[in-house]
């Protein structure tokens, strides 16, 4: 039986959602009247423009609330949904052990993005929001280039340490920079001929694991990644691997 | 004001040791320039254009002086050379060493003494066009009233400096002091300047001069339509630190991003490099009159924003002495902290507020520069909202002086035109709301206001004391800021630093430094 998702608001199937955006015209009249039939346009019903502010020479800002006529069939969502399941520091050092050896990882924020955050909540130590990151762990071998790394000097340091695992981070998206980024690594690893050696995670707020599988790689974190999310996907992986299946069955 | 017990003598004893560090790093900064003092030189003797590869005539000309080995000798020497032979300009000089194979012989010929002279009326010229510049800036923004603390400094970052324009006279028309065009990334590392408008960049706009130009004809035009004068910013940092400090001086920027050590901690530029870049580049700022604002709201990107508070007050003191050193005023430095606590740590606020006001008393002549949260920020722009007001409250309430108003969709893209209208809509209401509460409370006599300020004063002192004992390039091979480790022969530009011969010309800075 179908599920259909609706927005919701204050009753069930209401569809309640608010819109937020500027148009090239002053307020007045007019301008509430084009606020509302955009809102319409996208759907809205019976849209109520609730603020038409003056906000530059030539723009106005609108806030717009309306009933939302869609909806969504979720059994018709395919989504990648990756694959490792929340594990706990203990059972994440349990599978290193396991190993017998240390999970060397190595993380760059590539080409010209210079924004650390990501990478550094991951990998470093200090972690981020009270979890603290692969460095901290036993199991874990993890080397942080930094920020503004090439692909071509991220790949001789991986090949170079051994890396079971390279991160990749991108947070810098204008005009589709981080995908063109991305995929140039994949790219230089299939030339060099040593794409299976590793394992390619990417992250930043605009990935996710569906975009990352597009773009070759092994998995994809988004905004909100926890540096045991990644530390269970890369231990499980590399183990999986080490037992002899050399390459992952999804690619 | 709600003040909190300051030390006097501890905050001396900061001084006097941040005094120590930088003597020690101007002692290095005397004996050595680099090639981007040589091209801003060159600049500043008028040299200008690109070939058609977009290779700017300063460089190629800076390049073939130091590819012979003697940028030590300055590349004022070899203009003033020239123009005894003949050249009838510093521009057909340039040409004439870049690309005509002028011979670079230093062995006998003119002295130093009488390329000095060659060049005298070159350089009255060069540092006249500063004085104008400033002078220029000074009397247009003196037809509008002073604007109210907190400055609200917004950032555009098209990409298309046309875009960046409208963006700008935008905010304005929105309520902003302050504008700045965020650089594309990594222009930092380019060792040149782009020449001309850009139309393309990533995360940002290249600065290039005539960018400079652009957007101070908005910021102009923006001025007069709105009876408020609006500010231009930019960055002089990365390996054209001072050539960009040239380009602002002359297009009558107000202020520059601009710091001793940020290019080393955060862009792996290297820390000799830097430390001599940014002397000749704040000394060509203190003539121009341009504020600089420094670059510790950083530190908290990367450390910790509670256990790490103290390295931002300890490098606000070691910028201070670089900037002193540099013939800045106290009013020219708008040293940088930031609001990057944990927003879900209790009583997070006070701690804010308690750097806040123990920054201002301390450097209470100084157009402090307060930055907002970015590292706990996320998609959900709602909560962003709030944390921004927060941050908002605190910058009132301690008389910060620029703030650096945060952005809803930080976590998400560079400010949509609707985000900035939001973020100045927003400081309007808690500036005025809130306006005078500073002046309304006392804090609790051994609270968490006071504790706080007391610990990082004491916890920054300690921090300078032992930089003083290592001297600062072995303290930042330790990680003493920002958590990040450099060393002092790595990073980008090394081969850009030379020492200066017993000859060295550079009239620009003898002429800056007024007798040092």
């Amino acid at each position: 039986m179908a599920k259909w998702l609706r927005a919701y608001g204050d009753r069930e199937g209401d569809g309640m959602v608010q819109m937020t955006f500027t148009l090239a015209i002053l307020p007045g009249d007019r301008a509430r009247e084009a606020a509302k039939r955009f809102a319409e346009a996208h759907g809205l019903k019976d849209p109520l423009v609730t603020t038409m502010e003056q906000c530059s020479q030539q723009h106005t800002y609108f806030v717009a609330y309306g009933h939302s006529a869609h909806q969504i069939d979720v059994d018709t969502i395919d989504v990648a949904e990756l694959a490792a399941k929340p594990l706990s520091r203990e059972q994440i050092e349990a599978m290193g052990k396991e190993l017998g050896r240390k999970i060397v990882v190595v993380g760059a924020c590539t080409g010209s993005d210079a924004h650390t955050v990501g990478i550094d909540a991951i990998l470093n130590y200090k972690g981020f929001a009270g979890e603290k990151g692969l460095e901290s762990y036993k199991c874990f071998d993890a080397h942080n280039l930094g920020a503004q790394v090439e692909n071509v000097e991220l790949a001789e340091r991986a090949k170079a340490l051994g890396a079971d695992a390279i991160l990749v981070s991108q947070v810098i998206t204008q005009r589709n920079c981080h995908k063109e980024n991305a995929a140039a690594l994949i790219d230089l690893l299939n030339k060099q001929g040593v794409r299976d050696k590793f394992l390619l995670l990417l992250g930043g707020p605009r990935i996710d694991n569906k975009l990352a599988l597009e773009l070759g790689y092994e998995g994809g974190f988004g905004p909100g990644t926890k540096p045991s999310m990644v530390a269970a996907f890369v231990a499980e992986e590399v183990l999986r691997r080490a037992r002899g299946k050399q390459v992952d069955p999804r690619r | 004001m709600a003040k909190v017990p300051l030390d006097h003598a501890t905050v001396d004893a900061c001084r006097a040791a941040a005094a120590a560090i930088a003597d020690d790093v101007q002692r290095f900064i005397d004996r050595h320039t680099t090639v981007g003092i040589e091209r801003t030189v060159a600049r500043a003797y008028g040299v200008t254009g690109a070939d058609p590869e977009g290779t700017p005539l300063a460089n190629a000309l800076v390049d073939r002086i130091h590819k012979a080995g003697h940028t030590g000798r300055g590349v004022a020497y070899f203009l003033g050379r020239a123009l005894l032979e003949g050249a009838s300009s510093a521009q057909e000089a340039a040409e004439q060493i870049a690309y005509g194979g002028a011979s670079l012989d230093v062995e006998g010929g003119p002295t130093t003494h009488e390329c000095r002279g060659a060049l005298e009326l070159e350089t009255q010229r060069a540092i006249a066009r500063m004085d104008e510049a400033r002078r220029a800036r000074e009397v247009f923004k003196a037809r509008f009233p002073a604007a109210e603390l907190p400055l609200k400094y917004v950032i555009v970052a098209t990409g298309n400096i046309y875009d960046d324009a409208v963006q700008a006279k935008a905010a304005r028309f929105a309520g902003a002091d302050i504008v700045a065009v965020i650089r594309a990334t990594a222009q930092s590392l380019l060792d040149y300047v782009p020449e001309g408008p850009t139309t393309e960049g990533y995360g940002g706009t290249y600065a290039t001069q005539e960018n400079f130009r652009i957007i101070r004809k908005a910021a102009d035009e923006a001025s007069e339509e709105t009876g408020q004068y609006l500010a231009q910013t930019n960055y002089s940092s990365g390996l054209c630190m001072s050539e960009i400090a040239w380009m602002a001086a002359v297009e009558r920027l107000d202020m520059l991003l601009n710091d001793a050590m940020y290019g080393i901690l955060f862009r792996d530029i290297n820390m000799e490099r830097t430390f001599v870049d940014q002397y000749f580049s704040r000394r060509i700022v203190a003539r121009s009159g341009i504020v600089i604002n420094t670059g510790e709201d950083n530190y908290l990107t990367t450390a910790d924003a509670v256990e790490k508070a103290h390295t931002v007050l300890a490098s606000q003191f070691i910028n201070e002495a670089f900037a002193r050193r540099a013939g800045l005023s106290d009013d020219q430095m708008g040293l940088g902290h930031a609001f990057e606590i944990d927003p879900w740590l209790e009583d997070s606020f006070l701690l804010e507020v308690a750097q806040a006001q123990l920054v201002r008393q301390i450097f209470d002549k100084h157009p402090i520069k307060w930055m907002p949260p970015t590292k706990f920020k996320t998609g959900d722009v709602f909560h962003s909202h709030v944390h921004d007001a927060m941050f908002n409250l605190a910058g009132v309430m301690t008389h910060q002086s620029i703030e650096l108003l945060g952005m809803f969709s930080e976590a998400i893209h560079t400010p949509l035109l609707m985000d900035r209208y939001l973020a100045l809509k927003s400081a309007k209401y808690v500036f005025g709301t809130a306006k005078h509460l500073g002046d309304e409370i006392q804090w609790k006599p051994g609270g968490i206001v006071e504790r706080r300020a007391k610990e990082v004063l004491h916890k920054a002192h300690e921090l300078l004391v032992q930089v003083k004992g290592d001297g600062i390039w072995d303290a930042i091979g330790g990680g003493a800021f920002g958590d990040v480790k450099r060393r002092r022969t790595g990073g980008k530009g090394h081969a850009g630093v030379a020492a200066r011969d017993p000859e060295y010309l550079n009239p620009i800075l003898d002429e800056l430094e007024g007798g040092r």
